[in-house]
């Protein structure tokens, strides 16, 4: 019998003690009620997927349908092609995109003259708190036939003899979409890695240089190696969004029609045939086929990782 | 102090050539649309403008500014940035405040379920609906309500908050401060740098941003200026009419023969990029702190 009480009590003093931090807790329960709500929820919507979903009768009155929108999807003629471009934009996003900021770190952290460090700094920083919509319409105006930068320059050049019309023409759509992600988050991504490089032992470099090490041995054999594991955490988080190619920038540089065979990704096809053709279940589907993907990638990629001994968890 | 080899010095021109090029690059589709923007849109269609305004003419703006709804978006735009920062963060910072606290009942189970979301999410469809059932289509909250927890910044907070000195707090409370008035009056004085930074991060999202409205809103008077810059360009390029404009403001336009769609849009994404460039310098020495904190969290 002596259990029993025991439990009550703790359970009461439990009660107790959390009823003497009501103020604490009222601090946290509102924020984990939004939480739930906005994200919870729509977690439970995913099985939306696996119904004919109707808005009328809501997900407790839709037929269950199996997997019937997952082979819909996979039998689709365009299925190939967007699974095509999701990875191929967002293995050149990986390729040309994750060590450019390394590589401006590395040659900021060169630069002795710190007026000169500051200004390029602060200009390659400001494209990051630029709406994607200003960035395409920067680059829709450098890019254009008659009057953009670009053509001037490759006729003044004599590289063209013509103005390209750059942005209509299917297989220049990759490169400017690269471009455009790389003017757009080169600087700021390149802060992480600023930071880290300041934080190395510059003892190292001093007895690099006494023994007669050049600078770019001591990028080479200090720098690079000291700054792994935050690369290598980077990396992981970069492989786990294979399947994010890029939403707003493919919305609104692909919006000629004409580009959609190069520029229809996973999540601008979701949009179109979700949003636009209302075909919810489907398009819930499409984004659960990439949601599942994409954890298998991140835990892939983390067990790589760990291996090496740098790994997100 | 140290030698420079020949070596080091070739690499030292190439780094400062490589960065110099990058920073003309970078800076470069801004100067040549702020040109764009101050030059007489028949002019521009000539073609050949790159560094300078050859017909300087302020018609552009004077037509965005006289059309009601550029106006009308600009102020949803500010409404919007400046409600949904303060209540963003204040609903982020309080959340990540009582998190902190060890003391706190079921703070693992929190942490867990908040973290969950970082990874898994329902998608754009179930978000979609959700909205549409609360009812909050086409309303000016649907904007703040839906992102007012940002689970990453609660993470940048919760980590500064942490950080705090605890002796700082324990005086308060000897004074017989509950939490409330402990986060109010000590720890958010304190906390002006964090607060600054995802203060920054908040505003820039919120004046960025144009896709939300542009799924959950349908009434002209609550669009946003991106939102509504977006529609504009978007009819440039597919038409190259400009038949955006209410028909006020085009019949203005065909009087001031200056202006085109083109000159016209460089203008209007002129006063959509301003606001930012302007806030940008004052925070700048912040963010790069900020970013730091949130990424050493691992």
């Amino acid at each position: 019998m002596e259990s029993p009480t025991i439990k009550t009590n703790k359970k009461k003093s439990l009660l107790r003690r959390y009823f003497k931090q009501w103020d604490l807790q009222l601090m946290v329960i509102p924020g984990l009620l939004f939480v739930f709500v906005f994200n919870y929820i729509p977690m439970y919507g995913v099985l939306m997927a696996f119904q004919d979903y109707n808005i009328f009768k809501g997900m407790a009155g839709s037929e269950w349908v199996g997997l019937k929108h997952f082979k819909l999807f996979f039998s689709d003629a365009r299925f190939f092609e967007i699974m095509r471009n999701t990875v191929v934009i967002s293995g050149l996003k990986i390729l040309i995109g994750f060590p450019a900021p390394i590589i401006l770190a590395l040659m900021l952290n060169e630069v002795r003259k710190m007026m000169f460090k500051r200004v390029v700094q602060t200009i390659t920083y400001l494209p990051h708190f630029l709406s994607w919509v200003i960035v395409a319409g920067f680059a829709t105006s450098i890019l254009a036939t008659e009057s953009g930068s670009l053509n001037i320059l490759l006729e003044q050049l004599r590289l063209i003899d013509e103005p390209i019309n750059f942005l209509s023409i299917g297989e220049y759509f990759w490169a400017i979409i690269i471009s455009t992600n790389l003017w757009k988050s080169i600087g700021f991504a390149s802060i992480v890695y600023i930071a880290a490089i300041a934080g190395v032992d510059p003892q190292l470099y001093e007895a690099a240089s006494l023994d007669g090490a050049s600078k770019f041995k001591q990028m080479y054999l200090i720098t690079i190696p000291s700054i792994m594991p935050i690369i290598v955490i980077f990396f992981i988080l970069e492989v786990g969004n294979l399947l994010s190619a890029g939403f707003e920038d493919l919305l609104l540089l692909g919006s000629n029609p004409i580009l959609r065979p190069v520029s229809d990704v996973i999540d601008t096809y979701v949009y179109r045939v979700g949003i636009s053709n209302s075909l919810y279940s489907y398009a819930t589907a499409v984004g659960l086929f990439k949601a599942v993907i994409s954890v298998i990638l991140l835990t892939v990629a983390n067990q790589i990782a760990r291996r090496s001994g740098n790994s997100l968890w | 102090m140290n030698k420079l080899t020949f070596g080091d010095k070739v690499m030292a021109t190439i780094i400062y050539t490589a960065l110099a090029l990058l920073a003309f690059v970078s800076f470069y589709p801004f100067w040549n649309s702020l040109v764009i923007s101050f030059n007489s849109g028949q002019d521009t269609m000539l073609g050949g403008l790159t560094f300078w305004p050859r017909d300087f003419t302020l018609a552009n703006y004077e037509l965005v500014f006289k059309d009601k709804r550029l106006v009308n978006a600009f102020f949803i735009s500010v409404m919007r940035t400046g409600v949904g920062t303060v209540l963003s963060v204040m609903a982020t910072a309080i959340l990540a405040y009582g998190l902190s606290k060890k003391e706190l009942i079921g703070r693992k189970y929190f942490m867990i379920f908040l973290i969950i979301t970082m990874f898994f999410s329902g998608g754009l469809i179930p978000s979609f609906l959700l909205i549409r059932s609360l009812g909050l289509m086409d309303s000016f909250w649907v904007m703040i309500i839906p992102t007012l927890i940002s689970v990453w910044n609660m993470i940048i907070f919760r980590t500064f908050f942490s950080q705090l000195p605890a002796g700082l707090e324990e005086s308060a409370k000897m004074d017989g401060c509950g939490y409330w008035a402990t986060f109010f009056r000590i720890v958010l004085p304190l906390s002006g740098p964090v607060i600054a930074t995802l203060a920054l991060f908040t505003a820039v999202f919120h004046w960025n941003d144009w896709f939300l409205p542009s799924i959950y809103i349908t009434s002209e008077n609550l669009i946003p200026i991106q939102t509504l810059l977006q529609k504009v360009l978007n009819a440039n390029t597919v038409s190259q009419s400009m038949g955006q404009l209410d028909a006020g403001a085009a019949a203005h336009m065909s009087r001031l023969t200056t202006v085109t769609g083109k000159s016209l849009s460089m203008a209007i994404m002129m006063v959509a990029t301003i606001p930012i460039i302007l806030v940008y310098p004052f925070v700048q020495k912040y963010f790069v702190k900020g970013v730091l904190i949130g990424s050493l969290k691992e």
